[in-house]
């Protein structure tokens, strides 16, 4: 007769499925205008991202004798695959999906026991696994569409994706591929170029940081803005982290602009809204005070600058998720909330 | 008004389904036949039967009296005669039995002779706290914590504000608006008469703002008799501002210390329906035997408020409502955020019985799934706690650290709960780990006792054999001074070696003989142990009894 055993008997509209749902849609808009941007390839990633998620958990739940229908229904994996599969580089070969989603699947998620308890995030997992073990593959990125005389069709990027040959009709690999504009920026830096001669000389760089990806960036933040708005997210780890990145980045860029690029450049390229939004913000995985978010996210910014600035890696999202993620359990312990009528100070 | 008001943190805004049971008069319930009295409707010691089975008794006569300080008496709602003391289930969410007094009513309603104090203003508050205390009056906003308590400030503390709560937060239950719709002089002279025993300085009658009707009313009254100490103040609908603190927080923005009562910062909170009973119980001489409850739900007919008397059968208040249309929901004592289940409809309404409701069936929820972090119940608690960290220490067992996440400030409102995205019964893991926490103290207490027991026992036993000792050493020593050579020593010697053999059989015995121990297969590691303890610490006392008994 009765569901509980004890008050309240009622109960909001809350679910995690609904929750996981609405991430999907503040992100799907700019899987659309990524695909617009940079072909086939990303859709092609998210769809087989997604496949391979869902039977990864099916698997997994099977395995560990778990009930498989309510973990599929509740959206955590395909937020996982899409989100990986937005990270990666578009036209990947289809086993280094099979490799990034497995690994934050079965390694990342279900090694630790699943949804709620993995401390790490998944996809971060899964991607930093592949930009270590396959970095020539990780950082083969087509160039924006825009910029490619007969860009790649839908059969032509499957063909690729799955033999890794395009059909003969279509030009070679190397006329398309073209380094990201934060990788472009390294490498030139590393030449002794200045920012701005790196930004003249590819075409890769648009308005704010590269062709395209300005756009879609700002159509994450705009899915962002949207989440905060229904608050399916809390401000406190986009804030903090944009704003890291934001203030360090203006820091550096004021005392000498000819080696570091601008705070938009920054804020705009790579994972820094992708990461601020949807993956810094992963609730499992991150710190769960609103003070602790603030840290969290200012971590994260600062880690991101650190990495892509001074560090081996064109970006450092990733690996700052990951650090922070470890940071987490003790950032939790040091920012409790004081409670209602506890002494102030 | 023109006060300022504050935000209490978290909070939410409930539907609340509060107009199918307003607006309609106030009725009574029928009288019922028979009357079941627990004799504990309140926090604090149960009452003792001041009368015996057979008794006639008249209405309003007390029936039980209180037992020690914190604890009410309970009074005869009608008159008739007591046919049993004895247990029957009441209303609590253990559904355990307990004593109550069962009354036969003669149908009579026959008052009993009862003393009026219309000019309470006379009285010292010391005289206004024994005839509330004697009236029976608990805090009838659901808690019944007896009212003469919390109107004692103290000789130290002055009170600046009596705050008077007519929040009624909780989604369905109606009864304190109907009261104040219909009663609105009674509230405000109870509150005069709580003003002057606590001596405040001034008196706020809270109310929330999605009760316009009850804010008039409660207006229209304070203009009546004009006294600017009291005011009426609209409070913004959000649940649960009708909690104590949260309500002290949004007039004052002042918190309640942690582990402190309001009355530390001056303030002294009382539900309205108290007032009421306060003001009938000291100007009119009646003590508490009824009160107003809703009884409300879909699956109710007619929804509507009732006053009922105590003792009456959920039952019989249901039919007065129309009854239950649908049994397949659940009826709840209380509302739906704080109340609980009622299993048998022939349960008695007692004094913090606010409402009944009898609600549909909800929609099938999802199964609870892992805790995902999401921090929702953080956003909601009103006490700023870490539900989700709570959580997480209650399911792992580590009461320590709940305890350091301030399990105690939680008042079980239930935000969390209806918030949590994976379904978890939260405030259930709250229950749970205040009990078990409350049951460690209790043994953390007992065993401290018998640790105290246990050192004096054997310190009394080693000051006797010091003394005993000393006095064998004193007959030695006169008996060596009076010795006489030559006689009774090889007697002496002979009955010593008696004695010995004797003690050596008799260990013998217990050695070989003792009692084979059973049922020792199959046993764990655990269970290995612990007997091996015992084992040892039964031969270390063997050991120690008779090297003393060798030595005496």
């Amino acid at each position: 007769m009765f569901a509980r055993a004890s008050s309240p008997y009622t109960h909001g509209p809350a679910s995690v499925s609904r929750t996981m749902l609405r991430v999907i849609y503040a992100v799907l808009p700019a899987a659309v205008a990524a695909t617009w941007f940079f072909g086939w390839g990303v859709l092609i990633n998210i769809i087989l991202a997604t496949l391979i998620a869902l039977a990864s958990e099916a698997a997994m739940l099977q395995l560990r004798k778990r009930p498989i229908a309510p973990a599929l229904k509740d959206g955590s994996a395909t937020l996982t695959a899409i989100l990986l599969g937005m990270a990666l580089p578009p036209l990947a070969p289809w086993w280094l999906v099979l490799v990034g989603v497995t690994m934050a699947i079965i390694f990342a998620k279900h090694m630790y026991g699943g949804l709620g308890y993995n401390p790490f995030n998944p996809a971060m997992v899964g991607y930093v696994v592949l930009l270590v073990s396959f970095p020539v593959e990780m950082t083969q990125w087509f160039a924006p569409v825009a910029l490619l005389d007969s860009p790649p069709g839908l059969l032509a990027s499957l063909s690729y994706v799955f033999s890794g040959e395009f059909p003969a009709a279509v030009a070679g690999l190397d006329s398309l591929t073209m380094a990201t504009p934060l990788d472009s920026l390294k490498t030139d830096l590393s030449l002794n170029r200045t920012v701005s001669e790196a930004m003249a000389a590819s075409p890769v760089f648009g308005i704010l940081s590269g062709k395209g990806r300005d756009v879609v960036n700002g159509i994450i933040l705009l899915g962002g803005a949207w989440m905060i708005y229904k608050q399916v997210i809390g401000w406190q780890v986009p804030l903090a982290m944009l704003g890291t990145l934001f203030l360090i980045a203006s820091l550096f860029h004021i005392i000498n602009p000819d080696i570091y690029a601008g705070p938009l450049f920054h804020l705009f390229s790579g994972g820094a809204m992708l990461g601020a939004f949807f993956i810094a913000t992963d609730p499992v995985s991150g710190a769960t005070s609103n003070r602790g978010r603030l840290l969290f996210g200012v971590g994260v910014g600062l880690f991101t600058y650190i990495i892509r600035t001074w560090g081996g890696y064109p970006d450092g999202v990733a690996f700052s998720v990951l650090l922070m993620n470890m940071a987490a359990p003790t950032i939790d312990y040091y920012t409790r909330p004081r409670v209602y009528g506890e002494e102030r100070g | 008004m023109g006060q300022r008001l504050h935000h209490f943190h978290g909070g939410l805004h409930l539907p609340d389904h509060k107009a199918m049971s307003t607006g309609k008069p106030l009725e009574w319930a029928p009288l019922p036949k028979r009357l079941t009295l627990p004799l504990q409707q309140h926090i604090g010691a149960a009452a003792k039967p001041v009368v015996e089975a057979g008794d006639k008794v008249l209405k309003g006569q007390m029936l039980a009296q209180a037992s020690g300080h914190v604890s009410a008496p309970i009074h005869a709602p009608t008159s008739g005669t007591v046919i049993a003391i004895e247990e029957h289930a009441i209303p609590h969410p253990s559904g355990l039995k307990a004593a109550c007094i069962v009354l036969e009513s003669d149908g009579e309603d026959n008052w009993y002779v009862h003393e009026s104090h219309p000019e309470y203003e006379h009285l010292e508050p010391q005289q206004l706290r024994s005839l509330i205390r004697d009236a029976g009056i608990v805090g009838l906003g659901g808690a019944g914590f007896p009212a003469h308590i919390k109107l004692n400030p103290g000789a130290r503390t002055a009170v600046d504000t009596l705050v008077l709560n007519g929040a009624e937060c909780e989604p369905y239950i109606t009864c304190d608006d109907a009261l104040m719709r219909e009663r609105p002089d009674g509230i405000v002279a109870g509150a005069r008469i709580m003003r002057h025993a606590l001596q405040a300085r001034k008196c706020i009658i809270a109310i929330e703002d999605n009760k316009p009707e009850a804010i008039s009313a409660m207006r229209d009254a304070l203009e009546r008799i004009g006294e600017p100490q009291l005011q009426v103040i609209a409070v913004p609908t959000r649940y649960p501002t009708g909690g104590e603190k949260q309500l002290i927080q949004v007039l004052t923005g002042k918190e309640v210390p942690l582990k402190g009562l309001p009355i530390d910062i001056g303030i002294v909170c009382h539900n309205v329906a108290t007032a009421a009973s306060v003001f009938r119980a000291v100007v009119k001489g009646e003590p508490l035997i009824s009160r107003i409850i809703t009884v409300t739900g879909e699956n109710i007919h007619e929804p509507k408020n009732l006053e009922v008397l105590f003792g009456t059968p959920i039952q019989e208040v249901i039919e007065a409502a129309g009854g239950i249309s649908d049994n397949s929901g659940s009826l709840l004592m209380g509302g739906p955020m704080m109340g609980f289940a009622l299993h048998d409809l022939q349960l008695p309404v007692i004094k913090t019985t606010n409402c009944l409701l009898a609600k549909q069936p909800e929609p099938a929820r999802g199964p609870t799934l892992a805790c995902i972090r999401c921090g929702e119940c953080a956003r909601v608690c009103p006490a700023s706690l870490l539900p989700q960290q709570l959580y997480w220490y209650a399911r792992s067992k580590e009461f320590d650290k709940i305890q350091d996440q301030n399990l105690f400030a939680c008042i079980e409102c239930g935000c969390c709960d209806y918030v949590c995205p994976s379904n978890i019964p939260l405030v259930h893991y709250y229950r749970y780990a205040k009990t078990e926490i409350w049951e460690q103290e209790r043994e953390r207490h007992a065993a401290d006792l018998a640790r105290q027991r246990h050192e004096f026992q054997t310190e009394r036993k080693e000051r006797e054999k010091a003394e005993r000792a000393a006095r064998m050493k004193k007959k030695k020593q006169a008996l060596a001074d009076k010795k006489k050579p030559g006689k009774g020593g090889a007697d002496a010697d002979a009955k010593k070696e008696a004695i010995k053999a004797a003690m050596e059989r008799a260990k013998a015995k217990r050695v070989s003989g003792e009692v084979k121990p059973k049922n020792v297969d199959n046993l764990s590691a655990e269970q290995q142990r612990k007997i091996d303890e015992v084992d040892a610490r039964r031969a270390a006392n063997r050991d120690a009894h008779e090297s003393s008994e060798e030595q005496s």
